[in-house]
């Protein structure tokens, strides 16, 4: 083996001192920051890309003829294409900017539900949905009268893709289903799924919230349809999320919403729509929050991504094994396939209550129903308590969190 | 003891005074936790945050609460609330019911409650521990917006309410809120 080929060793403290934030204590602790499945915290590359914008290349883009409004705009395309790279996108038409992932979903939902879907045609979901991969669904159910269904999944919440298989068929239109559960961790079997849907006839939508976090993606080798993701969950600024769709479909879709940069010419009697992206991005897009993304896409890409990902794997063997030997924990997702979520309960003492008491320690955990009330409810719990791990933790922060939860128990219990 | 050791103990105390042992002891033995038979009124509160809900029943007599009782799922703040605030409005008329409430929202959100309101009080000023925890003054009033939106629902016939679905439409959107 050469030096060249030889596994790196990931240097955690390295890239933390990426992360400014991570230096600040909170109640007089050091952070402990195990949260950000709900939104990552950003590199000060980031940081730079956002204030070095706004502070000397700042001005309105696809407008002005002149030499700001043309950097600004090419910053924002540019974007666009590290974005198309990122996920292997054909084009970097197919990428629209959108303000995060519920946007897109709804996007989707509003614009190609409406266009082609009808009363009685059939939406699959899976059980782990976050309710912005429901919600909008419903009310395209509302609004055209098509049928939802739920594929369920099983106790570890792994997805089950027999009784998938077993509930599409002719009438389903769309599958849309998280590439990766924000409660569970559950890496979903996104191929096979995408499969059997598109042996059916359908679409496939997959919600890449967590997915993309965790792993590196390929659009055009997982084999869906549409692809979203936000943007602060992967180190980049709120306010920025994507849609990706296959080009035949964004161009058969029509608008989400009218305004400015979305169209071709302009009468009272007649208006045409510019080509995608630009017919789905109405009105000022958020400009730097897509060159702050664009930033975060060039950060991960400057650090050694299969060696954070591994490490992030890492802790979460960790993590589980730390945790299941805390009394009275029970650990709630253990997926074979899973990503570095962890959701778990304590015997006797409510999520809510030990977020409290874990605050007070400097951990930050996610506490409640993770915006997914329906799989709280197959799970027959109310809320969880929910660690998630980003290429920054550390195992001390691991033994952090299992000290706190101890100390917990002694407040609580 | 250094400014930080100091800290770190203060940090200790007002987590000890959110979960005096009052608050833990109503948390995990709640009292008055079952349906009022042939209640009056019913009203569910609920906190969309956490998913956290308790459902109040009562039988108001002549302008006194007869019987007051709850059920739910929740974190122990909201539990304990709840389970105290039925020991404390059993046999209470309307009027103090609704003072009461009052009083504890100023107890958990750090106001002085009126002098007046003090007996009535009695260990739900174990609430005021919330004060130090901005976020879960919600928790400790839950119950109480509950127990508003089911005096104030409309009344039942003949001892029996009709209860729409899960009880949603008498829910109070302030019962979700804080300001
Ligand atoms: C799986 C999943 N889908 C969708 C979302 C919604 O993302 P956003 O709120 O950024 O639009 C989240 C964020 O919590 C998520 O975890």
């Amino acid at each position: 083996m050469t030096a060249q080929t030889q596994p790196k060793i990931f240097d955690v403290n390295k890239v933390r001192a990426d992360f400014p934030i991570l230096a600040r204590r909170v109640h007089g602790k050091p952070l402990v920051y195990l949260d950000s499945a709900a939104s990552a915290q950003k590199p000060q590359a980031v940081i730079d890309a956002i204030s070095g914008t706004y502070g000397t290349e700042y001005a309105n883009v696809h407008r002005g003829a002149y030499y700001l409004s043309e950097m600004a705009t090419r910053a924002y395309e540019d974007a666009r294409e590290k974005v198309r790279r990122f996920i292997n996108a054909a084009s970097p038409s197919e990428v629209v900017f959108t303000k995060g992932a519920t946007e897109a979903i709804n996007l989707v939902a509003h614009s190609f539900g409406r266009a082609f879907i009808k009363a009685g045609d059939e939406i699959v979901l899976s059980a782990v949905e976050h309710h912005s991969n429901i919600v909008p669904w419903q009310l395209l159910r509302d609004a055209t009268g098509c049928v939802l269904k739920v594929a369920p999944m099983e106790a570890d919440g792994s997805f089950n893709l027999g009784a998938f298989a077993a509930i599409i068929g002719p009438r389903t239109k769309l599958v849309a289903v998280a590439h990766v559960s924000n409660v569970l961790g559950t890496i979903l079997p996104v191929r096979e799924i995408a499969g059997l849907a598109h042996a059916v006839g359908a679409r496939v939508l997959l919600d890449g919230c967590q997915g993309i976090v965790h792993q590196p993606v390929d659009v055009r080798d997982l084999g869906c349809d549409f692809y979203v993701f936000s943007g602060h969950k992967l180190y980049g600024p709120t306010g920025i999320g994507i849609l990706w769709a296959k080009p035949e479909l964004l161009d058969a879709m029509p608008p989400y919403q009218g305004g400015g940069d979305m169209i071709e010419s302009v009468s009272f009697a007649k208006t045409t729509w510019a080509p995608a992206p630009a017919k789905f991005e109405a009105g000022t897009p958020p400009i730097v929050g897509a060159i702050g993304l664009g930033a975060a896409i060039d950060y991960l890409n400057s650090i050694d991504r299969a060696a954070a990902n591994a490490h992030e794997e890492e802790l979460l063997r960790y993590a589980m094994t730390a945790l299941a030997q805390v009394p009275g924990i029970k650990l709630i997702g253990t997926a074979r396939h899973k990503a570095a979520v962890q959701s778990f309960v304590m015997e006797g003492a409510h999520p809510h209550d030990l977020a409290t008491v874990l605050d007070r320690s400097g951990v930050c955990v996610r506490a409640g129903h993770h915006c997914a009330q329906p799989l709280m409810e197959l799970l027959g719990v109310s809320a969880t308590t929910r660690a998630s791990f980003a290429f920054y933790n550390t195992h001390a922060e691991v033994d952090a969190l299992v000290a706190a939860l101890r100390r917990a128990q002694e407040v609580l219990l | 003891m250094n400014a930080e050791s100091q800290r770190a103990q203060g940090l200790r105390d007002d987590l000890r005074t959110l979960y005096q042992e009052i608050i833990l002891d109503h948390g995990k033995h709640p009292r008055n936790f079952r349906v009022v038979e042939h209640h009056t009124c019913k009203a569910q509160g609920n906190n969309p945050m956490c998913g956290d809900r308790v459902t109040v029943t009562a039988k108001v007599d002549r302008g006194t609460i007869a019987d007051i009782a709850f059920e739910g799922k929740g974190c122990a703040i909201s539990i304990a609330s709840a389970s105290m605030m039925t020991d404390a409005l059993k046999g209470q008329s309307l009027d103090t019911a609704r003072k009461l409430a009052d009083a504890v929202r100023d107890v958990c959100t750090g106001k002085d409650a009126p002098a007046e309101m003090e007996p009535y009080l009695g260990k739900l000023a174990a609430l005021s521990g919330v004060r130090q925890f901005p976020v879960r003054v919600k928790c400790a009033t839950l119950p109480w917006h509950a127990l508003l939106s089911c005096l104030d629902g409309p009344p039942a016939e003949g001892g029996q309410i009709k209860t729409p679905a899960e009880g949603g439409q008498i829910k109070k959107p302030e019962a979700t809120t804080e300001k």
